[in-house]
């Protein structure tokens, strides 16, 4: 999901995530209505979000952020083992408070105690904000490994290029509609260019 | 020697303001709610134990063990149905419920139950003391509420720390958002959260009424003595308010050792000069 600042697409995320009721509208997952659940029992359902800021808990350890993902778990592969497999310098640090730790590692462990909860649907919002672009590259790495593990990903991300090249479905939003959608290698540059600006033109509502 | 005996007596009352003041510590600390009501509730669990004492015919301490549990279900569904409505509003509103609620349970006590003072029969156990040497003496009742603070404040730390229910506690007291987010059902751990200060609210009203008398207007006047041990401790700190209710407790009954009337006063006179030179109080932590 790609967009300018205020194409709405942070709240899209939190309105999925049930933290805002949407005016209209419905929120399907597989067919179920989720839109008057509670957040925490969309967790349940499977939709977990990563959101915008990291939000880690400040009076918990690293070990205690990840517990806590792993309130309303669903069966799945991942665990507190796995999670440390696939970030060993977690281990290092189990017992220590989060404040310490450095942007792009809190982003890791924002990211890691979503999967703590064994999400279908994980909702990355604004990973790469405010973090060095090499960070931001080591994170992306992982989001392969994450896809293999039938989990599908709805990232937000205002480094079009980054978004395009790990999705394999893009769409942009601008002032709360989808104004194109596509495969990424489908999708001209141009389009994307004239959708995420709104320039209305012949190439504004792409081939989606 | 004198002085002594009067340390002594006032880190046993300490004890009793600490365990009246952790469930509003509780309160502040997890949900920012300052509940204004915490002392009529105390009060009101008073009665009870009266009522209960009375109805079923079991020694005063017993009556704890149906009081204070019943009052963990009160304290669950008045966070869920009142408070909780109120947080929804905004913070400022909890203080006008949680004030209306106090003006309630008074007038309703009176009421039902006229003014008259009454006190817990605590029976022999109220006289009851060790005499430690010729100057101090140890009273059953405050050493017991005292051992009894200590092991709230104990047992609510443990369960904070230890706990994946505590754990979520301090998740929703740290982040509501975040904490629902990952899982955690805030409104239902700030049901708990609330059950638990009900809980040892109701042990601190039997603990008051085994100590001195009350009536249905006694609330407002304990609740500032639990407001200032928080205050001394460091809001929404157990730890602190452990520390805040013994010093509270040791000012009063150093202060009444110099005049008998200075008691109350000396423990303000604390409170206002740690407001004064420490506003965040002795161990300014949150819930940790």
């Amino acid at each position: 999901m790609i967009g300018a600042n205020g194409a709405g697409k942070s709240t899209l995320m939190r309105t999925i995530a049930g933290l805002l009721s949407p005016v209209a509208g419905t929120i399907r997952l597989d067919g179920q209505d989720t839109t008057r659940l509670p957040t925490h029992k969309r967790v349940a359902a499977g939709i977990v979000l990563v959101p915008e800021g990291r939000r880690l808990f400040p009076s918990l350890t690293l070990e205690e952020n990840l517990r806590i993902g792993a309130t309303r778990a669903r069966r799945g592969g991942w665990n507190l083992a796995r999670v440390y497999e696939l970030f060993p310098w977690m281990a290092e640090r189990r017992d220590r408070p989060t404040a310490f730790l450095s942007g792009g590692e809190q982003q890791a462990v924002a990211i890691a105690r979503a999967l703590m909860a064994n999400p279908r649907i994980l909702l990355l919002d604004e990973l790469s904000l405010g973090l060095a672009p090499v960070v931001v590259h080591r994170l992306y790495d992982i989001l392969p490994d994450l896809l293999a593990a039938e989990m599908s990903v709805l990232l937000v991300e205002q480094d079009v290029t980054q978004a395009l090249r790990v999705s394999d479905w893009a769409h942009c939003l601008l002032e709360g509609r989808i104004t194109l959608s596509g495969r990424p290698r489908d999708l001209a540059p141009a389009d994307v260019e004239a959708a995420y600006f709104g320039l209305a033109g012949k190439h504004a509502g792409g081939p989606g | 020697m004198v002085w002594v005996n009067a340390l002594v007596q006032g880190i046993l009352l300490g004890g009793l303001y600490a365990l009246f003041a952790c469930g509003l510590s509780l309160m502040f600390g997890v949900m920012r709610v300052v509940n204004l009501a915490h002392g009529d509730f105390a009060v009101l669990a008073a009665y009870l134990a009266i009522a209960v004492i009375t109805g079923l015919h079991i020694p005063v301490l017993w009556s704890a063990l149906v009081v204070a549990p019943l009052f963990a279900v009160v304290g669950y569904l008045v966070q869920r149905f009142i408070i909780q409505r109120s947080l929804d509003v905004s913070p400022l509103t909890t203080l006008l419920v949680t004030f209306g609620l106090s003006i309630v349970i008074q007038n309703a006590l009176l009421t039902a139950l006229s003014a008259n003072s009454q006190s817990l029969p605590s029976g022999s156990l109220a006289s009851a003391s060790v005499q430690v040497n010729g100057q101090v003496s140890i009273g059953y009742v405050s050493a017991m509420v005292f051992v009894t603070s200590v092991v709230v404040v104990v047992a609510l730390q443990l369960f904070l720390s230890r706990t994946g229910l505590g754990r979520q506690v301090r998740a929703a007291s740290d982040d509501q958002e975040a904490a629902s987010i990952v899982g955690v059902n805030v409104r239902h751990v700030y049901g708990i959260a609330a059950a638990i200060a009900f809980f040892t609210v109701a042990l601190a009203g039997i603990a008051f009424g085994m100590y001195s008398s009350f009536d249905p207007a006694a609330g407002p006047q304990r609740l500032i003595f639990a407001f200032e041990a928080v205050v001394i401790g460091g809001m929404g700190s157990l730890w602190g308010t452990l520390a805040g209710g013994i010093i509270l407790g040791v000012a009063q009954v150093l202060g009444a050792q110099v005049d008998a009337g200075l008691g109350v006063l000396a423990g303000h006179l604390v409170f206002l000069a740690v407001l004064a030179l420490r506003p965040s109080g002795l161990i300014p932590a949150r819930i940790t």
